[in-house]
């Protein structure tokens, strides 16, 4: 599944991320020799079961962890040594983690201030974004009062606001309940692609991924298993975990042959499954 | 995407600018502990290891052979570790039933209660001494118990002290445990007592023993308390440097008795740092939610703790206060009045003292703000680089030794950083300044003492805030200075204040070690009240009584207002 290596977006080649590594020990493997390319405005959903090192590979973009192998570059620039707040890349997390001395309006300006736009400029964009996310009006509201999803919103406008060249959102939906969620993801989509945002979407929950995402990654134990279009991926799923992981039917498995090569061969599942 | 062409690309500066800052911030604090810490308080030990001949230094026991044959230093030792260990054991078995009452009941006033149980913790040292001689002695309301320098007074004024501690550290996490585990082995048949014995109390255990060990700190280091009731009778370690140093200029067997109190209090700070890290860990199992329910007096299952909590807080904390406060109504004619107060304007009956009370306050309270200030300063940057978690094994190694090293002031004696910077800080650093006669070293030795207090006050609230908040702002393109000063700086400052009002508090009720280095025009507050009692004559006996509650008062005053600043949100150690 090696792509061509793309000059405009996202390219992680071999990318490896250890945790607890010592001199002594090497430590547990999160992300195992991942390579993913993200196209200029494209959104990418990496899918997986919790604990299979999606948010660690989100991470290790982001430049908070550090790759123990591979390389992350954006627009054909090498970002190892670049640290998180010279990479230009925004970050939304499963809780938000809005600023609680701060009150929305203030939030939101948090990456304008460090650009240093004027103070006009700053609050006409921080009305804008908050048009956008639907919360218009809200800037002098503490962020205790918010509920859950307006949270998420505010969090999104500000992850927003500095004009990110790549957006990462770690499991942004998660916290919230169905309804909203399943609401929000098209809210969500709509938002990145009204402002042209590249962005990897991280998610354990395969509908919002079709919702958010161009392509999906499905990821599993630190490797990615397929990386294709919605469409294609119900189609025809790579393998039997990603099958198993997509909650698809058994009768589709044996419909649809494996398309690509994948690196796991779990082929006993299969059977077991089909049973 | 020509938004993204906007976004210029700043050159990369070298890691080299966060090296340096945080080297300040680890080096600036570490030079002040080892000059005004580990060097007085090293040369202090070596005294007793060494002797001065005409050959140079030469490694000398015979002072401990000396010192440690004297029948009188073991009766020392013994009456040290007998008045803590009695002091921590009663001081839990009363504080157990308070945590309950004042943290898992409900009743009206109880957060009057609360202040009220807090107040004698943050009480000086010689005011507490003072309070219960007045009610001791004879014609005093327990004058007929003969507890007149008696080992039950001392160890009752040492209850008096470390109530709040018990109370507070117990009941914090009282307070969060989930109610579900007892219920569940209600459920499954047991009786309350036995519900208590077997879920709450083994989960409250790393509370106690944290609690208990810190009591016994604190009562085995007791000094105010103890040299203002013992008499010439008793004393503790801390008592007998004192004495030795100050009565009679023995610096030798001084030197070696700071070994004894080091070795007893290393001790009891090995048991209370593994009381923590097993409290830390356990709090992971405790709820955000507070649970507490109506004080049921009737049903009869709390009558028995209400009770002695009622008997604690009336009978051993309120009473000393209100007769203190009482007596010193009492001019020295025997009637009411305020006569005492009056006399504060003087240097007392028969010039006692170098200075009047209220230049003396202007003393403490000068010198309680620059030792607040240097405590702030100094403990916050030690708070700042604790709370960090590096990635690197051996720099989180570093870092728990850097929180160890700001503990030891907690452990070691007041008296003895007071004495170890007489004899080592009259030339620091072969600079010609002497810094004895410069009145600098009173804030600095305040300052000292204070630092662990304020590192245990930051360091909770720093560590709280979501490691996630940080990276959100460095995504939003904050260098790590903005982030600094834009998310732990806001986030952290409601404990400063907190800790700048510990800080204040303690500085201005410190005894041990002003009472070596005040020279008598600059005595502080508590030096003048010790200064008072000693002198003959009911006159100056009344003034100390009427200097004790201004002291009182004002301390008071400050933790009541630091403590707003905290509000309800938990944070601490005590």
């Amino acid at each position: 599944m090696e792509q061509a290596r793309e000059a405009a977006g996202l390219a992680v080649r071999d990318a490896v991320v250890r945790y607890g590594a010592t001199r002594r020990r090497p430590g547990s493997v999160a992300v195992d020799r991942v390579s993913l390319d993200v196209a200029a405005g494209e959104i990418v959903a990496l899918l997986g079961p919790s604990g299979c090192g999606k948010s660690s590979l989100l991470r290790a973009v982001a430049g908070l962890e550090p790759l123990a192998g591979g390389s992350v570059a954006f627009d054909g620039e090498d970002l190892a040594g670049v640290p998180v707040h010279r990479r230009g890349f925004g970050l939304l997390f499963q809780d938000g983690q809005l600023f609680p001395h701060r009150d929305v309006g203030r939030n939101v300006a948090y990456g304008l201030e460090t650009q240093g736009t004027s103070r006009a400029e700053r609050a006409a964009r921080v009305a804008e974004l908050l048009a956008d996310v639907g919360l218009a009006g809200y800037e002098r509201r503490s962020v205790a009062t918010l509920s859950g999803g307006e949270k998420q919103r505010v969090a999104l406008a500000r992850a927003l606001a500095p004009r990110p060249r790549l957006l990462l959102l770690d499991e942004p939906l998660s916290a919230l309940d169905r309804r909203l969620r399943e609401r929000l993801a098209v809210d969500v989509r709509d938002t990145l692609k009204a402002a042209g945002t590249t962005a990897v979407f991280v998610t354990h929950d395969h509908d919002e991924a079709f919702t958010v995402a161009d392509r999906v990654a499905v990821m599993d134990a630190g490797r990615l298993l397929q990386v294709d279009a919605p469409d294609v991926l119900l189609r025809a799923p790579a393998n039997a975990r990603v099958t198993e992981f997509l909650g698809l039917a058994s009768g589709v498995l044996t419909a649809g042959a494996p398309r690509r090569g994948p690196r796991v061969h779990d082929e006993d599942g299969v059977g077991t499954a089909a049973s | 995407m020509d938004d993204d062409g906007r976004r210029l690309r700043r050159p990369r500066t070298p890691r080299w600018g966060a090296w340096l800052g945080w080297g300040a911030a680890v080096a600036l604090p570490l030079g002040f502990l080892a000059l005004f810490f580990a060097w007085p308080v090293v040369s202090l030990v070596l005294q007793g290891f060494f002797t001065e001949t005409a050959a140079g230094r030469v490694l000398d026991l015979s002072g401990f052979a000396e010192v440690l044959s004297q029948e009188r230093t073991w009766r020392i030792v013994g009456q040290t570790l007998a008045q803590a260990l009695t002091g921590t054991v009663l001081s839990v078995l009363l504080g157990l039933p308070g945590a309950y009452v004042l943290y898992r009941c409900r009743f009206p006033g109880r957060t009057l209660v609360r202040g009220l149980v807090t107040v004698p913790f943050v009480l000086p040292s010689v005011v507490v001494g003072v309070a219960f001689r007045a009610l001791f002695a004879p014609g005093g309301p327990l004058g007929w118990a003969g507890l007149e320098e008696s080992f039950a007074g001392i160890v009752l004024a040492l209850v008096f002290f470390n109530y709040a501690v018990v109370v507070r550290t117990v009941g914090g996490m009282w307070e969060r445990l989930d109610p579900r585990a007892e219920q569940a082995a209600r459920a499954l048949g047991a009786t309350p007592w036995r519900a208590f014995r077997t879920v709450t109390l083994p989960a409250l255990g790393p509370a106690i023993a944290s609690a208990a060990a810190v009591v016994f700190l604190f009562c085995a280091t007791a000094f105010g308390v103890v040299l203002v009731l013992g008499g010439l009778r008793y004393g503790t370690i801390e008592t007998e440097i004192w004495t030795r140093t100050t009565q009679f200029l023995d610096l030798r067997s001084a030197a070696v008795l700071s070994v004894l109190q080091l070795v007893v209090v290393a001790g009891a700070l090995l048991v209370s740092s593994r009381a923590r890290t097993r409290r830390e860990r356990a709090l992971h199992l405790t709820s955000d939610r507070v649970s507490s329910h109506r004080l049921r007096l009737r049903a009869g299952a709390d009558l028995a703790p209400a009770l002695v909590t009622l008997v604690v807080v009336a009978g051993l904390l309120v009473l000393p206060m209100a007769g203190l406060v009482a007596r010193s109504l009492r001019a020295p004619d025997g009637s009411w009045g305020l006569d005492n107060y009056v006399a504060l304007g003087t240097t007392g009956g028969r010039n006692a003292l170098s200075v009047t009370v209220w230049e003396a306050l202007g003393n403490s309270l000068r010198t309680a703000a620059w030792a607040a200030l240097i405590a702030v300063v100094v403990g916050g940057l030690v708070a700042l680089v604790v709370s960090r978690r590096p990635r690197r094994a051996g720099l989180r190694r570093a870092v728990g030794v850097l929180d160890a090293a700001f503990m030891l002031p907690l452990g070691v004696s007041a008296v003895t950083v007071g004495f170890g910077f007489l004899i080592t800080l009259d030339r620091p650093l072969g600079l010609d300044v002497d810094l004895r006669t410069s009145g600098a070293l009173v804030p600095i030795a305040q300052a000292v003492v204070a630092i662990p207090l304020v590192v245990r006050t930051m360091l909770p609230v720093l560590r709280a805030i979501d490691p996630r908040l940080r990276e959100a702002a460095a995504s939003l393109g904050a260098a790590p200075g903005r982030v600094l000063r834009t998310v732990d700086g806001p986030l952290g400052a409601r404990s400063l204040g907190l800790a700048i009002g510990f800080a204040f508090a303690v500085s201005l009720g410190e005894f041990g070690a002003t009472s070596f280095l005040a020279r008598p025009d600059t005595a502080t507050l508590p030096v003048v009240i010790y200064r008072l009692i000693g002198r003959p004559g009911a006159e100056n006996y009344g003034m100390a009584l009427a200097a004790s509650v201004v002291l009182a008062v004002l301390t008071a005053t400050v933790m009541m207002m630091a403590e707003r600043l905290r509000g309800d949100r938990p944070g601490g150690e005590f």
